[in-house]
């Protein structure tokens, strides 16, 4: 083979062909459209939690502590997951389990979202003396080790519900002031923001029509996968005793329980970890699906 | 070059004191210090003796610029309320561990994900490069913990290959290690496998092909080399995270470095050892970024001048 032939069956073996390309996407289909299969049980557990599950989560029965799953030998058919070290029955704990993460997720990243994109916006219009002060303090929030800042703020304010979910998002809001202050930045060169100065229009208005509904669909992918983060940090605050207290059934609480009879009964600390990675993959393959819906530009990479 | 780095070391400073000055009243305002440590049965008279002796009534701000001064100049961060001795001292034989185990799991990540993302930027949409986004996907979505105790329950109360415990000999770092490099290792396989498809679409690799430069040369030597700058600034930037991550895997194996030391003083209420490993952390944190800073305007002048 000569030189030219060599280049060329080397470039014909680099440029993925039509057909590896349309198979990309399919597969990309597929992975958003499973996404999209683990969300739906996801949030169907957490609303229709009272109705799917089989027991009362919090229900104990002293005398069927510790059952192994229905499929697992030594299961019984009452207990579809089994019972955990009060005897309550472990399906109906990792359903209502559901309910709790996706709330403290959802509210966390509100949280987040609203301080980070209300700086990044201020930041990003503005400019200058402001600009430099809201960088900083996002800055200075990135170099803090986030999961002593938000152990920290759990100590100081006390471990309660509300409090995880202000822990988490007062921690994790220069997440989205980053990608507001700069995309804000890029659009007020625009001659469309120009334009809307030139006329006299307010600021906020500016910034509320014109600004804000172009930076949706970016904030909307990172809240997304944000949104997962925040689930996995509620676990894991939970895991350590200083998230939700028992006996509420939060994943991470039920893992760390659970972790108490690794060396025998290991579906105990399995099945509730795999509640919480079902639920991170499904939110993160839905919001790697909306990347590509909203974004085109993506696509290619 | 030199104005730029003496302009990143200012912010670098401004950015520590805002750390230490969050730290310190977050805890300090309000740890009870005085509820904590004296018995249930003190009076009014115990709890003021007691607060002069630990120097809590003078004014916050004394108290700050005491204790900040203290840990500047004499690297002192007061004495553990809970051990009774120099937090110092406890610090700094947790310090070792964790800069270790920080160590092996960077290096793993990295010596996975440099081949994994070459090979699935090189060969795209093939079978390496499913598997690598796959690697990605799962990757992102595992809380670390739970992999830590699934491979302590398959290779360590499964298999028995490994300990699942313990800190002595560097077996016992094997499944640590392994937990915090699945920690960073998406993210790097990523960068690698985007910034070599960036950098193989560029003039000058077609130009070293056309020249007929061995195809190993032209990755290795031409694309690799300009596609790593992204992965050492990032290495830099999420070392903060990669401590965080420590953190969590030091807690689930009992390994006994500054993250589990932060988390038993946490829930003992310990104040002055939780301020000083998050200085520590954060000083970790600050002084990696810094690098990765300097680190790619030195690579890459263009930074320089931005």
């Amino acid at each position: 083979m000569n030189t030219v032939e060599a280049v060329v069956t080397r470039e014909m073996d680099r440029t993925p062909s039509g057909v590896s390309v349309a198979l990309k996407r399919t597969w990309q289909l597929r992975m958003g459209v499973f996404g999209l299969v683990l969300v739906l049980g996801l949030v169907g557990a957490a609303i229709f939690a009272p109705w799917v599950a089989t027991h009362d989560p919090l229900e104990q029965d002293i005398l069927a502590r510790l059952q192994p799953p229905s499929f697992l030998a030594g299961g019984d058919a009452s207990h579809l997951l089994g019972t955990d070290q009060l005897g309550r029955d472990l399906f109906s704990r990792i359903i209502h389990g559901a309910r709790i993460s996706l709330m403290v997720g959802l509210a966390a990243v509100l949280v987040s979202m609203t301080i980070g994109v209300v700086l990044g916006l201020i930041a990003g219009y503005f400019g200058g003396k402001i600009d430099a002060l809201i960088d900083f303090a996002a800055n200075a929030m990135l170099a803090f080790p986030f999961i002593l800042l938000a152990m920290t703020l759990v100590i100081v304010m006390g471990a309660s519900m509300e409090n995880i979910i202000l822990a988490l998002g007062l921690s994790n809001w220069p997440i989205f002031t980053r990608v507001t202050r700069i995309e804000t930045k890029k659009l007020r060169e625009q001659e469309f923001i120009q334009a809307a100065i030139a006329q006299g229009l307010s600021h906020l208005r500016i910034i509320s029509r014109h600004i804000l509904s172009n930076l949706a669909a970016p904030i909307l992918v990172i809240a997304t996968v944000e949104i997962a983060r925040a689930i996995i940090r509620e676990t894991f605050l939970s895991f350590l005793g200083l998230g939700i207290q028992p006996p509420t059934p939060s994943w991470g609480l039920m893992l760390a329980e659970g972790r108490d009879y690794m060396l025998t009964l290991w579906w105990l600390s399995t099945l509730p970890g795999m509640a919480i990675f079902l639920a991170a993959l499904g939110i993160n393959l839905v919001g790697d699906a909306l990347r590509d819906l909203l974004d085109p530009r993506m696509r290619q990479s | 070059m030199r104005t730029y780095i003496a302009y990143k070391l200012m912010h670098a400073l401004g950015v520590a004191l805002v750390i230490s000055v969050v730290s310190f009243f977050l805890l300090f305002y309000t740890a009870d210090p005085a509820g904590m440590l004296l018995p249930e049965t003190a009076d009014a008279a115990d709890i003021a003796e007691f607060q002069k002796e630990l120097g809590l009534d003078r004014p916050l701000v004394v108290q700050y610029a005491d204790w900040l001064g203290r840990i500047v100049l004499q690297g002192d961060f007061g004495m553990s309320w809970v051990a009774k001795v120099p937090a110092s001292e406890l610090i700094g034989v947790s310090l070792w561990p964790t800069i270790k185990l920080a160590l092996a799991a960077q290096l793993i990540a990295t010596a996975l994900a440099i081949p994994l993302g070459l090979l699935s930027a090189v060969k795209r949409y093939s079978l390496i490069d499913n598997v690598t986004t796959f690697i990605v996907l799962v990757g992102q979505a595992m809380p670390l913990f739970w992999l830590g105790i699934m491979l302590m329950i398959i290779f360590g109360v499964w298999l028995k290959w490994l300990p699942t415990s313990g800190s002595e000999t560097w077996v016992h770092l094997i499944l640590p290690a392994v937990t915090l490099a699945s920690f960073t290792l998406p993210l790097n396989m990523r960068l690698v496998r985007s910034g070599m498809l960036e950098v193989l679409s560029q003039d000058y690799v077609r130009t070293a092909r056309a020249k007929g430069v061995l195809e190993r040369r032209v990755l290795l030597k031409h694309a690799f080399r300009n596609a790593a700058i992204p992965l050492v600034t990032v290495t830099g930037v999420q070392f903060g995270a990669l401590l965080g991550g420590a953190v969590v895997t030091e807690t689930v194996f009992a390994w006994p470095g500054l993250g589990r030391l932060a988390v038993e003083s946490i829930q003992v209420g310990d104040f002055p050892v939780v301020q000083g490993v998050v200085l520590v952390l954060s000083a970790f944190t600050i002084l990696a970024n810094l690098a990765a800073d300097i680190g790619s305007a030195w690579i890459d002048p263009r930074i320089r001048f931005d």
